[in-house]
């Protein structure tokens, strides 16, 4: 016992070694744990139709992480017979793999959001951000409503495309040049949906703010809400009943 | 220093404040206008504080005392965040329970304030601790002056600078979303510049000094330092969408980003509020206590075991998510594991008050430590608890977290601030005692109260949310809805409200207190604890029956006397 206390001695009485022997001390856990990730796999899944976000979801996204919304709402739904009742189909890794951060969360004050998209209207939502007590009583949810009157800034959402680009979103030389026209095109009550669809499936066009003359944050927030959980089709994976 | 180095000092400075004027110009989004504007304020500021100092007579440097300046600064600076962090703590739990108080403005929101009132307790509150209680406890165990003093006074305003920037982004909007890690990239630029200053004058200060060994304190504050670096780059890598614009995006994404973030978050504790905080308990329980350390050995068995293990702990915040199984489980195991190295430091600390656990009674400050000690304890016990799988199914996304965290923020975190505070003011302001020890003990009832009333109804409020959202009835239905959840628990968040006040309160009394000792104003009071004393009984035994007592002393007191014959 005694010898190796007296080893130690040799390390607190050389701060260079002390540092050297302590840095590598912590770097250990996490080469071990979070490395492997990248190399793996299996640890993203790859699934049909996930895809990355349009420009108008990617806004009302940045919008969700401004005002903090991943302080109160998870965005992973674990694989418990509860949960999967309430929210619907557990989490795949792959459906958050272009989110740049992730919005998992780690509180539940509000309900998992994970599959929030089509299980209300888009009225219901644009009613629920701008007095949440207006829809459900019980709820303790701050008023959002400055989000409708605030037009969205556009000016620069190519931009955004080409930095997540940067770090691995898969978005095309065409998605950049025309992030902007597609940004207007997906929150206008009459754009060509088609065209939108054929680099983003899915993608829904219409007004959400139920206010067709202005372009606003509430049109980006439903638009990114209403998009949640709806890019894989649960349906196609479901067991069935082979034919006789 | 001489005047040419002044100027051209003051130069650079302008110079930056001049880059910064010119950011905050082209900026494209109004929050990195303001946050340019902000620095080059605070560059101006330091080349005009440079001018200013030219033609005057350089200060003699006392280098035959402690360079305690930058650490007087920093315990003021701790004292005033505090009290910010647990107002703005107060406020947000309000808005839980009464969401009125959201205000209707969007710079009011829960959403905008959390984020502020956790980095106002951990690293502005916390962090200023730290780094204060670093510079003191490096110097007087190492018997050597700070290194580097005007590196020192750029560490401590530096931070200052940092903690302004996180705070006013959070309210603009300004975040990049992860937890206790919201600062956007060119903040965390700013900090990572401040922490290797930080680490330079630490390390700086331990290779001067005069004690042949390291003492275990600096240890865990080294430890701390050079985790916290590594943690903060790794986590904050991100890419900016411009280079005059505040948004950035993360440079990893979905379950890579998640487990990255929680390997920091975790070890925001680990290291932050941990490593750090018993570099503290070290140096100032056995200071206090007038005890040496319990064991030296156990030191040394804890401090390596700690920090190796946990790192590892991280994934027990992804339980059950989209997660790999194999990285649950490690993250599960190893925070089992942490409890021993975690225990191991509590028992060095309460073990160093044998002979002296009288003191608990006498001494508010070493009551303060001691409780702090007890609360470690507990809430060391308490995580590895939570981070079983089959008992975090039931804890995680509840308030049961929010429970856990508070407990060892308040009580162990809170605690051990408070009395190395007490124990520094005094010395470092060169006064006879504090103003009021009575005060300190009243700052500790209060505390404990507020501890009590916090963290129990957060347990309750958290299993009720647990069990709730779970519940099947007999039709084979869920039985509540989401919102009948969140009704159910509106008394818990209203006495949770009432705990924080209580803790609040405390740290009023603390304000008054440290502010009339550094005023140099002593309360008139009677000290807390002394073996009792009665004048009219100290006489001797007179063995004959002739005198009686003196006609001004009260008759029941009288000495027994031989009855006369």
């Amino acid at each position: 016992m005694a010898t190796w206390a007296n080893r130690h001695k040799t390390i607190e009485r050389n701060v260079t070694l002390l540092a050297v022997l302590a840095l590598i001390t912590v770097a250990v856990g996490g080469i071990v744990e979070i490395a492997p990730l990248f190399w793996i796999q299996s640890t993203v899944e790859r699934v049909e139709g996930v895809r990355p976000y349009t420009p108008l979801e990617l806004a009302g996204r940045d919008i969700y992480i401004r005002e903090g919304c991943y302080s109160c709402h998870s965005q992973m739904i674990r694989p418990f017979r509860d949960e999967v009742e309430r929210y619907g189909h557990y989490s795949l890794a792959a459906e958050s793999m272009y989110d740049h951060p992730f919005q998992w969360g780690s509180e539940r004050t509000g309900p998992d959001l994970a599959r929030v998209g089509g299980r209300y209207s888009d009225e219901w939502h644009v009613q629920h951000l701008k007095d949440p007590r207006a829809v459900v009583p019980e709820s303790i949810m701050p008023p959002y409503a400055f989000l409708a009157d605030r037009e969205l800034d556009v000016s620069n959402i190519g931009a955004h495309l080409k930095a997540l680009r940067r770090v691995g979103v898969p978005y095309s030389d065409e998605d950049i040049a025309k992030a902007d026209e597609d940004l207007k095109l997906q929150a206008s009550a009459d754009g060509d949906a088609a065209a939108l669809a054929k680099r983003y499936p899915k993608a829904q066009v219409r007004d959400f703010d139920g206010n067709p003359g202005k372009l606003t944050e509430m049109d980006a927030l439903v638009a990114y809400l209403q998009g949640l959980g709806t890019q894989v089709d649960f349906h196609a994976a479901a067991a069935r009943e082979e034919q006789k | 220093m001489d005047d040419i180095s002044l100027v051209s000092r003051a130069g650079l400075w302008g110079a930056l404040a001049l880059i910064a004027f010119g950011a905050s110009v082209a900026a494209v989004d109004q929050g990195f206008a303001v946050h340019m504007a902000i620095c080059a304020g605070a560059g101006l500021l330091m080349a005009f504080l440079s001018l200013h100092r030219i033609g005057v007579a350089p200060t003699v440097e006392r280098l035959d005392r402690y360079y305690d300046e930058v650490i007087r600064w920093g315990v003021i600076a701790t004292v005033f965040w505090g009290v910010i962090g647990f107002l703005v703590g107060i406020v947000i739990a309000s808005q839980l329970t009464f969401p009125l108080l959201n205000l209707h403005s969007e710079f009011s929101t829960f959403g905008r304030l959390r984020p502020l009132h956790t980095s106002a307790v951990i690293f502005a509150f916390g962090g200023n601790a730290l780094i204060a209680t670093s510079f003191y406890v490096v110097q007087r165990t190492c018997r050597a002056r700070l290194a580097f003093p005007a590196l020192a006074r750029f560490v401590f305003w530096g931070y200052q600078l940092f903690i302004i920037l996180a705070a006013t982004g959070y309210v603009m909007g300004v975040t990049e979303g992860r937890e206790y890690a919201e600062p956007e990239w060119y903040v965390d630029l700013w900090l990572t510049i401040v922490w290797l200053a930080y680490l330079a004058v630490f390390i700086g200060t331990i290779v001067r000094r005069s004690e042949p060994h390291i003492y275990v304190a600096n240890w865990f504050y080294l430890g701390f330092i050079i985790t916290v670096a590594m943690l903060h780059v790794v986590n904050n890598l991100s890419m900016p969408v411009s280079l005059v614009g505040s948004k950035s995006y993360s440079a990893f994404s979905g379950v890579q980003d998640a487990l990255t973030q929680w390997w920091y978050g975790h070890n925001a504790v680990g290291f932050f509020l941990t490593a750090g905080f018993l570099g503290m308990m070290y140096y100032f329980v056995p200071k206090q206590a007038e005890r040496p350390i319990y064991s030296y050995r156990l030191s040394i068995v804890h401090f390596w075991s700690l920090i190796f293990l946990y790192i590892w702990a991280g994934p027990h915040h992804l339980h059950y998510t989209a997660l790999p199984d194999w990285a649950q489980t490690l993250g599960m195991v190893f925070s089992v594991m942490l409890w021993m190295p975690s225990w191991g430091g509590m028992i060095n600390g309460l073990m160093t008050l044998n002979g002296a656990w009288d003191k608990i009674r006498t001494d508010p400050i070493i009551r303060m430590m001691v409780f702090a000690l007890a609360f470690y304890g507990m809430s060391t016990f308490e995580g590895p608890m939570m981070s079983v799988k089959s008992v975090n199914s039931l804890s995680h996304y509840t308030n049961w977290t929010i429970g856990h965290v508070h407990s060892g923020a308040l009580g162990w975190n809170g605690m051990i601030t408070f009395g190395a505070i007490y124990y520094m003011v005094p010395r470092l302001w060169a006064r006879e005692r504090l103003y009021s020890l009575r005060m300190v003990n009243w700052h500790f009832w209060c505390a404990t109260l507020g501890i009590v009333l916090y963290a129990s109804s957060m347990w309750v409020a958290g299993i009720t949310q647990g069990l709730m959202w779970r519940e099947y009835g007999d039709d084979g239905y869920l039985v509540y809805s989401f919102a009948e959840v969140v009704a159910a628990l509106h008394p818990y968040y209203l006495i949770r409200t009432l705990g924080g006040l209580l803790y609040f309160t405390g740290a009023v009394f603390m304000v008054w207190n440290v502010w009339m000792t550094v005023r140099g104003k002593l309360r008139g009071e009677p000290p807390l604890a002394t073996a009792a004393f009665d004048p009219s009984r100290d006489r001797p035994l007179l063995p004959t029956t002739s005198t009686s007592p003196p006609p001004s002393e009260p008759a029941p007191d009288r000495p027994l006397e031989p009855v006369a014959a």
